[in-house]
């Protein structure tokens, strides 16, 4: 494990009232790798996305982001510290700009006193850095002046993603990107996110898919029963084992050694 | 060709060819319409529900609906010319206290649309009948006349190719200019944009969507409290029965200018547009001798139909 920490959880706790929805659960993300949760529905998967994003705080534990412990009260705040989150849908205004959706509440002003006060937008600065993002990260979209609406559900996907990328600087968390794409669109999200891990940016994948998660995580962290049940290894396990852990058919201690990561 | 005809921007030449087609057969229908005087009559008409409809748009921007404009604007009036002529205040102070009265009515339903998480149609039904109740006890229903000659001074005219225009008019062509400006060009302009279109996207990205609807609704009372100012100017007497034609023709008129009801859709100038198309509706079913009952009747039927298109083009969208 040559990678630093960027991310880290130790023994978080969430209850709603009689459910205990984390039991302690661990997690870690290591600079410039994509990790995968994985879990069945009810293991704890989107509470613990929810504290990691600052949609919930926990009752108990606590984060680390670079080694120092924070506290996201907001989505926002946890955006303000560098980690950005996908939301399966939800995520762009369909009638607005590409540019518009990429800038939307993080606007560029004119310079000087007047543009700030009146708040005036740098449409050209803003149309020119979107060009230059969406290159960056080689995504074929032509005019960022077209409505979001023109484009597919994957080209919409591709926009949330990119926004993500540009603004975080330590996190990009996604949930679901690619649960309500088809085949080729969900490759080309998936190919869009190794891109941003690539680029140096550590990623957390929540999917329910299985062989997108294997197709591009480097460690699968396995939710189970509120905590975590195993980090594995995608190319050394089977998605059939990792299932089997997943669901309790198999407990950690059957697993060859190498699996684990 | 079909393509091209298609992608045309129906949602900006819209409400211009029906201007167009609405000024036509006007004129086809009555000599006078086309003559000076008439057109002074129309966009002294159109100032008033002009200023009002700017508010709501900004309103129906954010998918939300405002029913008590003109009875807003109608207490309004009655502030400024009762603390004007009554308790003889300064004329600009006088102003000042209508239109911080719309405004705050405007705070009303703000808060109780994005704190109490009220429908906007509901609230402003209410705030309506309020506002209403309240212009009529304020004044036990009677006109105020004898006005300063400062309060409608705004109303005064001068005249452009044997047309009179008046101040009142130039007044809301800059409004709308400004407000032009300040929806494509400020960030909180898109903001009203983005909310309306996508409000949960938008707060996932920061924007504060309660302050922005609070803005709107306070800015429109704004608008409505100008609108007042000019109504006063306009028939000369501070009339408590007011505003009621009003508030459906400014609904009628964002509608018609290509603003969608579903929100985050519209372009402000268009409502100038279906502000004068509605103008020029009530004038020209006046030369031909319609009955008002039945202008009405066809203002009723004219909001539907635009409602009926703003829905079908946005299943279209979808």
């Amino acid at each position: 494990m040559s990678s630093p920490l960027v991310f880290e959880a130790k023994g978080l706790v969430k209850r709603y009232g009689q459910v205990t929805a984390l039991d302690g659960v661990d997690f870690e993300l290591r600079a410039g790798e994509i990790m995968a949760v994985i879990g069945d529905n009810g293991a704890g998967k989107s509470s613990l996305i929810k504290a990691l994003s600052g949609a919930t705080v926990p009752d108990e534990g606590s984060i680390l982001l670079d080694g120092k412990p924070v506290l996201f009260k907001s989505p926002i705040e946890a955006r303000r510290s560098g980690i950005e989150t996908v939301y399966q849908d939800l995520a762009v205004a369909p009638a607005m700009t590409i540019a518009e959706n990429l800038f939307l509440g993080r606007e560029l002003y004119k310079a000087g006193a007047i543009g700030k006060l009146l708040r005036l937008l740098d449409k050209n600065e803003m149309l020119t850095q979107a060009v230059s993002r969406m290159n960056d990260l080689k995504v074929g979209i032509r005019s960022m002046t077209q409505s979001v609406e023109t484009l597919s559900g994957g080209q919409r996907q591709c926009v949330a993603v990119a926004r993500a990328a540009a603004f975080a600087k330590h996190v990009v968390i996604m949930d679901e990107p690619t649960a309500a794409l088809g085949v080729k669109e969900g490759n080309m999200v998936l190919e869009l996110i190794r891109r941003v891990r690539d680029k140096g940016l550590p990623v957390i994948l929540i999917s329910h898919n299985m062989p997108h998660v294997f197709e591009i995580a480097d460690r699968i962290h396995i939710q189970r029963l509120g905590k975590r049940a195993a980090i594995v290894n995608p190319k050394r396990i089977s998605m059939s084992d990792t299932v089997a852990v997943m669901t309790g058919a198999k407990t950690v201690d059957e697993l060859p050694a190498e699996a684990l990561a | 060709m079909k393509q091209t005809l298609k992608n045309l921007p129906w949602n900006v030449l819209g409400p211009w060819l029906a201007l167009a087609a609405a000024c036509f057969f006007f004129a086809t229908q009555s000599d006078r319409f086309f003559t000076g005087e008439n057109l002074s009559l129309i966009t002294q008409q159109v100032m008033v529900v002009g200023v009002l409809a700017i508010g709501m748009t900004l309103i129906i921007l954010t998918a939300g609906i405002d029913l008590s404009c003109g009875m807003v604007m109608a207490l309004g009036s009655m502030v400024m010319t009762k603390l004007a002529v009554e308790n003889e205040l300064p004329v600009g102070l006088a102003i000042l206290c209508g239109i911080g009265v719309t405004a705050l009515f405007g705070l009303i339903n703000g808060l109780l649309v994005t704190k109490a998480k009220l429908p906007s149609f509901i609230v402003t039904l209410g705030t309506m009948n309020i506002a209403f109740a309240t212009t009529q006890i304020y004044t036990s229903s009677a006109s105020v006349t004898d006005l300063p000659e400062s309060l409608t001074m705004i109303g005064n005219t001068f005249e452009i190719m044997g047309t009179q225009v008046s101040y009142g008019t130039l007044f809301m062509i800059a409004l709308y200019v400004l407000m032009w400006r300040f929806l494509s060009d400020t960030a909180p302009g898109r903001h009203i944009y983005a909310v309306g279109n996508a409000p949960e996207a938008s707060r996932l990205t920061g924007i504060s969507v309660d302050k922005v609807l609070i803005g709107v609704y306070v800015l429109a009372g704004v608008f409505y409290g100008l609108a007042a100012m000019l109504s006063v100017a306009r028939t000369g007497i501070g009339d408590p029965q007011a505003g009621q034609t009003e508030n459906l023709d400014a609904i009628t008129a964002v509608v018609l200018g290509g603003t969608s009801l579903f929100g985050g859709r519209g372009i402000i100038l268009g409502t100038l547009v279906g502000a004068v198309i509605v103008g020029v509706f009530r004038n020209g079913l006046t030369l031909m001798g319609v009955p008002s009952v039945v202008q009405l009747l066809v203002t009723g039927v004219l909001v539907i139909l635009a409602v009926a298109v703003d829905q079908l083009s946005h299943k279209k969208a979808r």
